[in-house]
């Protein structure tokens, strides 16, 4: 347990292309064709994913980061479509391959762990016969191997195999996300994909999954992408931390980096957005206002509408991203490369 | 303890100082199964507090404590199996005339926990707070409902209030749909507002905007506000009292503050260890948690959270502990601590 203490961090440039990477995704756009227009929910994101990484994307709801775990996972479907950049993972772009062609990487490789687990699993079939359903998909038919596997994963996520023989309704909350997470772990994949898996949850549950996850990422060493909006949630636990707002990302780099300096005045809002329990109680604002409709976003910087520290420029200038002792961000403020005052 | 006063005489005017509700041993079950296996689910058990005027008072615990179930006798949605509340002094058993019915819901109303759900889709912003306005306030004319209704908007910060009104909720967002919650409560000009999780379902970056408006209701239009989350660090922003829950019964309450600075039950202090602080180190030690707080089924004498607790020892498995005062308006429901042992199950 001592060794989720030390919040290492890994030896990289952040977006620059790393030898090794398991995940590179470039230049990534993904567009709703809507009645009253087409919406760019993901404006060309390029981030890279290490093997054993564990990377935190964090934005609003709406900010276009649950899209993007869906077009990496390929599983975006009509009326939102990949328009551009590729998604190279192990070496192989997953952007135009076919559904029989994914299937031999999903789930082996590359698993996902979805939001609402009440959702995701079958409600009138039993746990077992859901992991059973998964493994016979990808070429396991030996019942006592997938008995044993899945008594198995289970055991993994700290719940007795007798549950394998429940259904969904009877097991808690905290129950099924730990499920959900089993059946991810059954091929033991290297990426491992999570949408906010602990948002329904209340602290302690939340806390007990978190620690988990970390545990089970250290002893398989296969890499996690975190979606969630909760910065507060993922500083312990990520190495890298990638912030969106309205499908672009606004600033990259290490976690503790990023938390001893943020640099994007939206960063810092989402920051000193969450009470806290110690020190004195000062009044907080949080980000007054809402993300802009993507059907028509604001010329200049999207987030200048709400920006604490905007000028005048930022109305009408595009930000391009900028690299600063490593890190990326897109803001005005830095354009000179460096960290003003 | 005002739950071990004796029960006042029923329409009997509130003294001065009195607390505006208050709750004496209040008790809510449900009948689970059928034939052989009926059994009875303990939601609520013996909760006895109180809500002062112009005050905010917390009720966190895990899901499953019975926090949602209280809001919901407080709101006479469901009849307590046993216990009685008191509003203004009154027991609210005594309520039978629809007219009494209708002043007490318009005196404490609800905010729920899902702005996306509360709202009619079909029908402009405006449609409910007029609505409950005609209902509650039969006195206004329709003139003097539109401008309680922009005045109530105003107050909540939808501006402008006339546009606002002539909204509908899908052009709305989330944060600005739970503001109309709000202000459909505060036209009934309430005493008291029952907030059933109101800002867990929103953004991080817009919740503290809401936790601020809780507390300019509370100092600009003078009304009480029952908080019922499981977010201690948000209880702490706006609270000025803490009660803490667990499977069912209170195990510690007292002023924010001093609950927070000095936890004496072992399960506040796992409730505060799990909330996340991005500014200290991680601190996982051999204390981490695993367990969930029990379905109270068919329960027999001994305190709730035995079975989790590092702490426990030969009484508690026997006794139930009953809330004591520990420190001056700081009560916790635990045997150790009432022993004047010192309490370190878990640590912040």
């Amino acid at each position: 347990m001592s060794s989720l203490l030390s919040n290492e961090q890994p030896q990289s440039s952040p977006g620059g292309r790393r030898p090794g990477a398991i995940l590179e995704v470039r230049d990534l756009s993904v567009d709703y064709v809507m009645e009253r227009g087409i919406v760019r929910a993901v404006q060309d994101v390029s981030f890279d994913v290490a093997p054993g990484e564990f990377v935190g994307i964090v934005g609003e709801s709406g900010c276009g980061k649950s899209t993007l775990l869906f077009a990496i996972a390929q599983l975006l479907a009509p009326p939102a479509g990949i328009v551009g950049g590729t998604v190279i993972f192990e070496g192989e772009n997953l952007v135009g391959l076919t559904d029989k062609q994914l299937t031999l990487v999903r789930w082996r490789d590359m698993s996902v762990v979805m939001q609402s687990a009440m959702n995701a699993l079958n409600p009138v079939l039993s746990i077992a016969a859901q992991f059973a359903d998964a493994m016979r998909a990808h070429g396991v038919t030996s019942k006592p191997e997938i008995a044993e596997r899945s008594a198995e994963v289970l055991k993994m996520v700290g719940i007795d195999p007798v549950h394998l023989h429940s259904y969904p309704h009877q097991l808690s909350g905290g129950m099924r996300q730990r499920s959900m997470i089993a059946m991810a772990m059954l091929f033991t994949p290297d990426l491992v994909i999570m949408d906010e898996p602990t948002s329904a949850l209340d602290v302690v549950a939340q806390r007990s999954m978190m620690v988990q996850i970390k545990e089970l990422q250290q002893q398989f060493g296969f890499a996690v992408i975190f979606v969630t909006h909760d910065m507060s949630l993922v500083r312990h636990f990520t190495d890298r931390l990638m912030v969106m707002y309205a499908g672009q990302v606004t600033e990259s780099g290490g976690t503790r980096q990023m938390f001893e300096r943020p640099l994007h005045p939206y960063t810092v809002g989402l920051m000193e957005a969450f009470p806290s329990i110690h020190g004195p109680r000062v009044p907080l604002t949080g980000i007054p206002g809402s993300p802009p409709d993507l059907a028509n976003p604001p010329e200049g910087c999207r987030f200048a509408p709400r920006c604490p520290q905007v000028m005048d420029r930022c109305h009408t200038t595009a930000v391009p991203m900028q690299t600063l002792d490593g890190e990326q961000v897109r803001c005005l403020l830095y354009e000179n490369g460096e960290v003003p005052g | 303890m005002t739950g071990q006063r004796t029960s006042r005489v029923a329409g009997a005017v509130a003294p001065a100082g009195a607390p505006l509700l208050r709750t004496d041993q209040l008790a809510r079950h449900f009948r689970i199964g059928s034939g052989w296996r009926r059994q009875v689910l303990h939601a609520v058990d013996d909760v006895s507090l109180t809500v002062g005027e112009r005050e905010i008072v917390a009720l966190a615990g895990e899901s499953g404590s019975g926090k949602s179930t209280i809001a919901r006798l407080l709101a006479r949605t469901y009849k307590p199996t046993s216990g009685e509340i008191y509003f203004e002094g009154r027991p609210l058993s005594q309520l039978r005339s629809r007219r009494d019915m209708l002043r007490y819901r318009g005196d404490v109303p609800m905010v729920f926990q899902d702005p996306f759900a509360s709202i009619n889709p079909v029908f402009r912003i405006s449609h409910g707070v007029l609505r409950s306005l005609k209902l509650h306030r039969p006195e206004l004319s329709a003139q003097q409902r539109r401008e309680e209704a922009e005045r109530v908007f105003t107050a909540v910060g939808l501006t402008p209030p006339d546009e606002a009104l002539q909204r509908f909720p899908h052009e709305l967002s989330g944060g600005q749909r739970q503001r109309v919650g709000f202000a459909q409560a505060l036209a009934m000009r309430p005493k008291l507002i029952l907030a059933d999780e109101p800002v867990s379902m929103l953004d991080v970056s817009i919740r503290i905007g809401l936790l601020n408006l809780m507390t300019q209701l509370r100092d600009e239009q003078g009304v009480s506000i029952l908080y019922i989350t499981h977010d201690i660090a948000s209880a702490r922003y706006v609270a000025d009292r803490l009660i803490v829950m667990y499977a069912g019964q209170i195990a510690e309450q007292g002023t924010i503050e001093d609950v927070l600075a000095d936890p004496r039950h072992p399960y506040t202090q796992l409730l505060l260890s799990a909330v996340p602080d991005p500014k200290a180190e991680l601190n996982v030690g051999a204390e981490t948690d695993r367990g969930e707080p029990p379905k109270v089924i068919n329960p027999t004498p001994g305190c709730r959270f035995r079975w989790r607790c590092p702490l426990a020892i030969a009484i508690c498995h026997e006794v139930t502990p009953r809330l004591a005062e520990l420190a001056p308006g700081h009560d916790a429901a635990c045997h150790v601590a009432q022993s004047g042992a010192e309490v370190k199950a878990f640590s912040p």
